[in-house]
């Protein structure tokens, strides 16, 4: 459906402001695929339209470009997107498992697994695909959802968290805001527009500091300088 | 005598507001920022030279030197690009740094372009990390507020604007060329080299590109000094570095340690393999890395002892396995992951991985041979060097070394037909 014109008028200014950050126009193109992203969940054919519209380019070229990049769907994503890491590591410690599961918690066919099988509720409430290693590996086996770290997750835990995003539950991420924002709220901060959320959340997870503690615990630091004044 | 773990980068993360910019002034952040303004470009260029900070995203080219190849005088804007692209499986060090001391990065970028006199700074940031772009928008906005980005900066006459780039999940744009094409707009194509793009980059113009670690580096060596830096990790190693421990591990997580440091060293620290377990494999430094097994305990974690192990330091992303993991499994997955992730310009790599997970699923299911293995290295030869990008170059490596230490156990396959292995005596909960 095309955009309204109130739609329009208000993504045109977004766009104004993404072009306004590069040296050329033409690199605004990533974040204004997240900006029509955050408007539909997806990157439709309007979206891709108006994108060529903003950077003066033709719609095939930036379809060319949103194709991509797996991030920008061409169907309508979940309200919530859970993506479940089976990169080897995160496999192996139970994300194979947990997908398996998954698929079958969602009443999805189990046999119908593409590579990267991505399913939606038929509430369209949740989304479910494999992703690749998302940084987290000191968590595995992790979960996304919307793009937070949801981690050390079991089959359990991935159940009852998909339970909660379809009853609509508030949800907190393991190292994130408060309260998880939907699919479209999470495009439009990766379009650069912040959600003012930034300190919710810890500094670290537990992992990231089991080196700290220890070597706190020990009274273990970095050498001194030998100063000899200034810098040389 | 140095301690077995060195806290600089990772010093801070365990207070609430570390990522604020008052967490980070407290505990001495934007010191080192007028200490640079105050040398001149060429001296804070020589100091990084001098402590021969080498690139922390994997390949470890010398920082300094990277710097020193812009062309200076050339009419040309210049650019830092960060590569916040951390995606190689095992790499978990940049996200968290980011998301708990995103000023440390700001700091050494503002460091990193006057050095290199540009006036344009991108953070290429991968898009699935949302409370990690979170923080970086909100670190960069307090930076502006407080002077440290934008106009005449503390007064020094230096102008600098950075951009927080989220990515949108394409391996790929972690390689350096892809990287600058995706941030132009396209497709994340890699470019050949030469032109370099230190003379060519960004919009064709001198640019650096750097990983975050490397740049997060920057403000402590200005502080401490480059002999301080030097003086750290092994001879032509030098400095500290983040080593992240993942897997069948005790006690998982991040070691800020001098490089130099030992997997039995680190496993001491993170009180063994699991219970009950013993180690078979792991990777020095992401899939990239050729794995190594437990005769490798002992090598020191430097660029040059780790190659001379047959394998690369990479990232020091350290993915361990025990005995109850099937390595042919693990080979597959990285495999299908190089396949998935392969921009599919070069014919070699497009072909060749697809090729190879075909072969490795037949291994798997019992129904390869020993001809299969022999095909595979004689494919994993011909994409190394034969790609443009090290995509190519590391897509053969889980297979082959797996096959270079576990041959046996492969074939262990076809006479079961079948893997041995119970996928579920891996996972997190298998012993609970």
């Amino acid at each position: 459906m095309p955009f309204s014109d109130e739609a329009l008028a208000r993504l045109r200014a977004d766009a104004a402001d993404i072009v306004g950050r590069y040296p050329r126009a033409r690199s605004a193109l990533l974040p204004l695929l997240h900006l029509v992203q955050s408007e539909e969940g997806f990157v439709s054919d309007d979206g891709i339209k108006f994108c060529a519209e903003i950077l003066g380019c033709t719609e095939t070229e930036v379809t060319g470009v949103a194709s991509f990049y797996t991030m920008y769907k061409d169907n309508p994503a979940g309200e919530y997107q859970v993506g479940v890491c089976t990169n080897t590591l995160c496999a192996i410690m139970g994300g194979d498992q947990i997908y398996a599961e998954l698929v079958r918690h969602l009443g999805a066919d189990p046999d119908d697994h593409d590579e990267h099988h991505a399913v939606v509720s038929a509430d369209g409430k949740v989304g479910l695909e494999r992703v690749e290693c998302n940084a987290a590996c000191d968590y595995a086996p992790v979960i996304m959802v919307n793009w937070e770290f949801f981690d050390n997750m079991t089959p359990d835990s991935a159940k009852r968290l998909v339970d909660d995003l379809r009853a609509g539950n508030a949800v907190q991420p393991t190292r994130g805001p408060s309260r998880l924002c939907t699919w479209k709220q999470a495009s439009r901060i990766l379009a650069g527009f912040g959600d003012g959320q930034a300190d919710e959340g810890p500094s670290a997870g537990p992992a990231s500091l089991v080196g700290l503690e220890l070597a706190k615990a020990n009274g273990w630091t970095a050498p001194e300088p030998t100063h000899n004044g200034g810098s040389e | 005598m140095t301690a077995p773990l060195t806290p600089v980068l990772t010093a801070h993360w365990d207070e609430p507001d570390s990522f604020t910019m008052a967490g980070y002034r407290r505990a001495g952040g934007y010191q080192a920022l007028p200490k640079a303004l105050a040398m001149t470009p060429d001296d804070v260029i020589a100091t990084v030279k001098n402590a021969v900070l080498r690139g922390r995203g994997g390949a470890g080219f010398p920082t300094g030197v990277k710097w020193s190849f812009i062309p200076q005088g050339d009419g040309k804007p210049h650019y830092l690009t960060v590569n916040a692209d951390e995606s190689e499986p095992g790499t978990c060090k940049d996200i968290p740094l980011m998301m708990a001391t995103p000023h440390t990065l700001l700091e050494g970028i503002v460091v990193a372009c006057y050095a290199i006199r540009a006036s344009h700074a991108f953070i290429y940031v991968r898009g699935e990390v949302l409370h990690v772009v979170r923080r970086l928008q909100a670190a960069v906005a307090e930076a502006y507020e407080a002077g440290y980005l934008g106009k005449d900066i503390l007064g020094s006459g230096f102008n600098l604007d950075v951009v927080v780039h989220a990515g949108a999940g394409a391996y790929i744009c972690g390689e350096e060329t892809a990287l600058l094409t995706s941030l132009e707009g396209y497709r994340g194509l890699p470019r050949n080299r030469p032109p370099f793009p230190a003379v060519e980059g960004l919009y064709a113009c001198p640019t650096v590109i750097n990983n975050v670690e490397s740049i997060a580096s920057v403000p402590s060596i200005i502080n401490e000094g480059a002999d301080w830096f030097a003086g750290l990790g092994t001879e032509k190693s030098n400095g500290y570095g983040i080593f992240s421990l993942s897997g069948h591990v005790t006690k998982p997580g991040q070691y800020e340690a001098p490089l130099g440091i030992t997997l039995r060293e680190l496993l001491d620290l993170a009180d063994g393999i699991r219970a009950g377990h013993r180690l078979k494999f792991w990777t020095p430094g992401g899939s990239s890395t050729p794995i190594l097994t437990d005769e490798h305990l002992d090598v020191p974690l430097d660029f040059e002892s780790v190659a001379a192990a047959g394998s690369l330091l990479g990232t020091r992303a350290l993915q361990i396995f025990d005995e109850t993991t099937c390595a042919l499994r693990a080979a597959l997955r990285w495999t299908e992951f190089y396949q998935h992730e392969s921009c599919g310009k070069c014919t070699p790599c497009r072909e060749g991985t697809y090729w190879m997970v075909r072969m490795i699923q037949r291994l798997e299911n019992g129904n390869g041979t020993g001809e299969d293995l022999d095909k595979l290295l004689d494919i994993g030869d011909n994409i190394v060097g034969r790609a443009f990008c090290a995509l190519g170059d590391a897509a053969p490596a889980p297979i082959t070394s797996v096959i270079q230490y576990f041959r046996d156990e492969i074939m262990q396959h076809q006479k079961e037909g079948g893997c041995p292995f119970d996928p579920a005596a891996s996972t997190l909960w298998a012993d609970r």
